[in-house]
């Protein structure tokens, strides 16, 4: 929300007439836990689902009032949420009503780039996709086609585009977003952090964030630990420039200089190794190369520390030894959103040395070992092996370390050509999968370019979002509280399952994404990789092989498994971590053979020029991001972003609170208007705004032309040498007044 | 007065992080329509950069134990539950529409319903009727909000009063408030 909402502003902006009013709900469906109403007249109904305003998931229970959208609440029993849904989950129910909704099949009728499509029938748009497939497998190989995907609902399609002949899978969400900790955590202890954090939080007796704004950031799992930890007295260490909301919480906030973190972390590591506070048994008993380390960190003081970040030595020693005192309750947080300056795998491995020097991984407040549950799939035919993939692209070939597609490779590939075979691109159809990749990644440009040079464009999605106007074909995916998904069992302290099922039934002309991918297999002739009758039955055959049933799922909607192996790693244990040399690696023999450096080295990252102010961004708790900024509910608690100004800065250009200025960065693009709101809670060599806002999809009538779009001025990108990542912190703007 | 329920909300404002939940909860419970609403947060900054705070808080209607917009209503429509001694709310049917109450209210509270009638946070009854917590309360991912009885001396939100520092807003309005805030 506009944070700094009080009611009186709220109704002014909210009752502006902006939208139209909510369409009621449709017919209601019979469901499960039929209620009584307040009433007595009114007829309750509850179905469970989990959550897909975000990818994180949260288990809840979907109310109807006499046929109704009524609320969304959590599910106790979800370790997700622990009952308690976001912002964002509790409005869930926008999307459902969202009037701009997609609501039939769309073929193309002009170029690329324009929303201009005639309405299809689902056989026709089908048909359409199934013939252009069959053209691309026998002209260049089905390994010509990729997937963006960022929701539940792609998993059908990933099935689907296997079936056909390929492995391509990308989500901006690793190169743009959380690659480069998975990576730093793969380097160091064998194993990555993965969805949802395998984080301790809830026990951690210290907590240190660096960049990491959990509040804001309303994953409601780590709010709901977050929180339970300050309750318990737990001593919060926040890092960050900006004065964030869990910097108002913090015992510490260190305001450091941008671009800094990792001299800052180096510094810790050197206090917390030559004042000896690290964890001398475990250290010995479980990681390998602490000598080197120790080397090598030998001159990262905190007095060298302190002019490279701001922060003065009493405090950079104070914080390691209130680390180093709840150790090994100490959790130094990996963060989320990772990808800043091009070091960022480095960095995260910085915070990784920490945590076991620390010996918090695996330990009670630090790190516990995650478990899921395992889930039986259907029998179907093996998949062909795809000839070809993404590793056998530039990209693919240059960043070998990276376990995932990198999204601007595959942009790359798109227009360049296979590897020895310049004539052609390596790419010539995407799917692209509840994900706008257009707002997700930046260069939108580079995007553009290969959206161009494709012979099929297929997005389906639940709006019409900026992608959609580059698809060939559009496909009107249901909203999540139309349709079931695949059981959800990620990782988690519990192994859980959790169900999705539809609250309604599909709404317009749009279908539910397993209904979709299947029938696009029937038309390819790959039908028996769906072969079962309907979701329904899919869905019972896996859960009755686990002892549940789909009818006992849509009782419980979570259900706990017991897990079979220790939450953290015993006393004295003959712990063996997965990697090369089966120990915690604090020297990477692996970095150092790809040619990188084995210990984490700071090195100076370009500053802003006179006029000029790094921008920084993050995130709304009211929004994910451009996902959420059209929904009902939600555009009314946090209609714009704003860009932050600090009073000095705004002094100097004579800007006012809550009037509108235009950004330009330093290649000289200038951004849409947005609203400055002035405040010390941003460094004044920096400006920030929330990611997600200043969109350009005309249908979208609640979100278009609101705010500015951070993205479109993040025209320098620093690349992560080890893994690909997108650092997007190196942007500076100016103001045009 | 005698046995009668003191219903207080006690909001924890060092673990509330200004996300909104409850602010959509309360929306979605009581089917508030577009561009109204009876929870709203606000932060207050105070310093200047890098000495800084911040308190934020999940403000609503402070079921005032001397509430001016109970004695400020022409037609009795806004009124004291009968089992409580501060638990104010509003008959529909008898409310005309003509706004006393808001004027009267130091904390902006109310607000005109499309039907014409004020309305506003009720500490959803419907719900601590039924032994529920209020929807905003149970949304919390920070468990920052607690609501309870103050004439019971064992409640949560007595022994938060007892243990905690706090304050009300605008005490010097005299309306004796009972949404307390711990800082």
């Amino acid at each position: 929300m506009a944070l700094k909402v009080n009611r009186r502003e709220f109704i002014k902006i909210t009752g502006a007439g902006i939208g139209g009013a909510a369409v009621a709900g449709g017919v209601g469906k019979v469901a499960y836990g039929l209620i009584k109403g307040d009433s007595g007249d009114d007829v309750i109904t509850r179905v469970p689902t989990f959550c897909e305003m975000c990818t994180f998931q949260c288990a809840g229970w979907a109310y109807t009032k006499n046929g109704k959208p009524w609320k969304i609440v959590g599910n106790e029993l979800d370790e997700h949420c622990y009952g308690r849904l976001c912002t964002k989950g509790t409005s869930g129910f926008g999307i459902y009503n969202d009037p701009d909704r997609l609501k039939t099949p769309l073929i193309r009728t002009s170029e690329r780039g324009k929303q201009v499509f005639r309405e299809a029938t689902w056989d026709e748009a089908l048909t359409y996709i199934a013939d252009k497939l069959k053209e691309i497998k026998e002209t260049y190989g089905p390994e010509s086609v990729a997937m963006f995907s960022h929701g539940s609902g792609g998993s059908w399609f990933k099935t689907l585009l296997k079936a056909y002949g390929t492995t391509d899978f990308v989500a901006p969400s690793y190169a743009n977003c959380r690659g480069p900790r998975e990576e730093a955590y793969m380097n160091t202890y064998g194993e990555a952090i993965e969805s949802p954090e395998r984080t301790d939080m809830k026990n951690s007796k210290c907590i240190v964030l660096i960049g990491s704004h959990i509040g804001e950031n309303t994953h409601s799992q780590q709010v709901n630990e977050f929180a339970q930890a300050l309750r318990n007295g737990a001593s919060l260490i926040v890092v960050d420039p900006r004065f964030s909301i869990a910097a108002s919480k913090a015992k510490y906030w260190l305001p450091i200089k941008p671009g800094t973190d990792l001299a800052l972390l180096l510094a810790w590591i050197n206090v917390i190794i030559y004042e000896e506070l690290y964890d001398k048994d475990y250290v010995r008993r479980y990681t390998k190369g602490f000598e080197e380390l120790k080397k090598a960190v030998k001159d990262n003081t905190p007095e060298w520390a302190y002019p490279i970040t701001t922060i003065s030595p009493d405090v950079i020693r104070e914080t390691a030894r209130e680390m180093a005192k709840h150790k090994p309750s100490t959790l130094i947080h990996p963060g989320r959103h990772n990808v800043w300056y091009g070091d960022d795998t480095q960095r995260v491995r910085a915070g990784a040395i920490l945590n076991a020097l620390l010996g918090s991984w695996g330990r009670k407040g630090g790190f516990f070992i995650p478990e899921s549950a395992e889930l039986p799939e259907w029998p179907i035919p093996a998949y062909p092996k795809p000839k070809r993939s993404f590793k056998d692209t530039e990209a693919g070939q240059k960043y070998q370390l990276a376990n995932l597609a990198i999204s601007a490779g595959v942009c790359a590939a798109t227009v360049h050509g296979v590897t020895g075979e310049a004539e052609r691109a390596f790419y010539e159809g995407w799917f692209i999968y509840g994900c706008n990749v257009l707002k997700s990644m930046p260069q939108r440009e580079n995007t553009i370019k290969a959206l161009q040079n494709l012979s099929l464009v297929v997005v389906i999605d639940v709006l019409p979002t900026e992608i959609t106007g580059w698809a060939d074909v559009v496909l009107p995916d249901t909203s999540y509280l139309e349709r079931y998904d695949d059981i959800r069992h990620s990782q988690g302290r519990t192994p859980q399952i959790a169900l999705r099922s539809p609250v309604f039934e599909p709404r317009y002309n749009s279908k539910p994404a397993w209904w979709i991918a299947r029938e696009l297999a029937y038309k390819m002739g790959l039908g028996d990789y769906f072969p079962w009758k309907d979701v329904e039955e899919y869905l019972d055959f896996k859960l009755k092989k686990i002892g549940s049933s789909l009818d006992e799922m849509k009782r419980l909607g979570v259900k706990n498994l017991e897990r079979t192996t220790p939450l953290y790693i015993g006393k004295n244990e003959d712990y063996k971590f997965p990697t090369d040399s089966g120990k915690i690696e604090l020297y990477s023999e692996t970095l150092k053979n790809f040619g990188f450096d084995p210990v984490p080295v700071y090195r100076r990252h370009d500053e802003p020029e006179g006029g000029y102010y790094r921008l920084l961004y993050g995130r709304s708790a009211s929004h994910s991001f451009a996902r959420t900024i059209n929904n009902p509910i939600l555009s009314e608690l946090d209609p714009e972003n704003e860009v932050w100004v600090n009073p000095i800065v705004a002094i100097e250009w004579g800007l006012k609170n809550g009037q509108y200025v235009r950004l330009e960065n330093q290649d000289g693009v200038v951004s849409n208007k947005v609203k400055v709101r002035v405040t010390e809670r941003i460094r004044p060599d920096s400006v920030y705004m929330v990611h997600g806002f200043g969109s350009t999809a005309k249908n979208l009538r609640r979100a278009f032309g609101k705010g500015a779009d951070d993205q479109e001025l993040m025209t320098r990108i620093l690349v992560d040498p080890i893994m690909g990542g997108q650092g997007m912190h190196g942007n500076f703007v100016t103001f045009r007044v | 007065m005698d046995n009668k329920i003191k219903y207080a909300m006690v909001i924890d404002t060092k673990l509330c992080v200004g996300c909104g939940a409850c602010v959509v909860a309360c929306k979605t419970e009581n089917e508030v329509p577009e561009g109204r609403s009876r929870v709203w947060v606000v932060e207050e900054v105070s310093g200047v950069y890098p000495k800084l705070s911040m308190e934020i808080r999940s403000e609503r209607c402070n079921h005032c134990t001397n509430a001016p917009c109970v004695s400020a209503c022409p037609t009795g429509a806004s009124h004291y539950h009968k089992s409580s001694e501060n638990l104010v709310l509003v008959d529909s049917k008898k409310c005309t529409g003509c706004k006393a109450c808001m004027a009267a209210c130091p904390y902006d509270a109310r607000f005109t319903m499309p039907e014409g009638y004020v309305t506003k946070c009720t500490f959803c009854l419907h719900r601590i009727e039924k032994g529920e917590n209020p929807a905003c309360m149970s949304v919390c991912p920070a468990r920052a909000i607690h609501f309870g009885d103050l004439n019971d001396s064992n409640s949560e939100v007595s022994v938060l009063l007892k243990s905690r520092k706090f304050k009300v807003l605008q005490p010097e309005a005299g309306t004796q408030p009972n949404v307390y805030y711990l800082v």
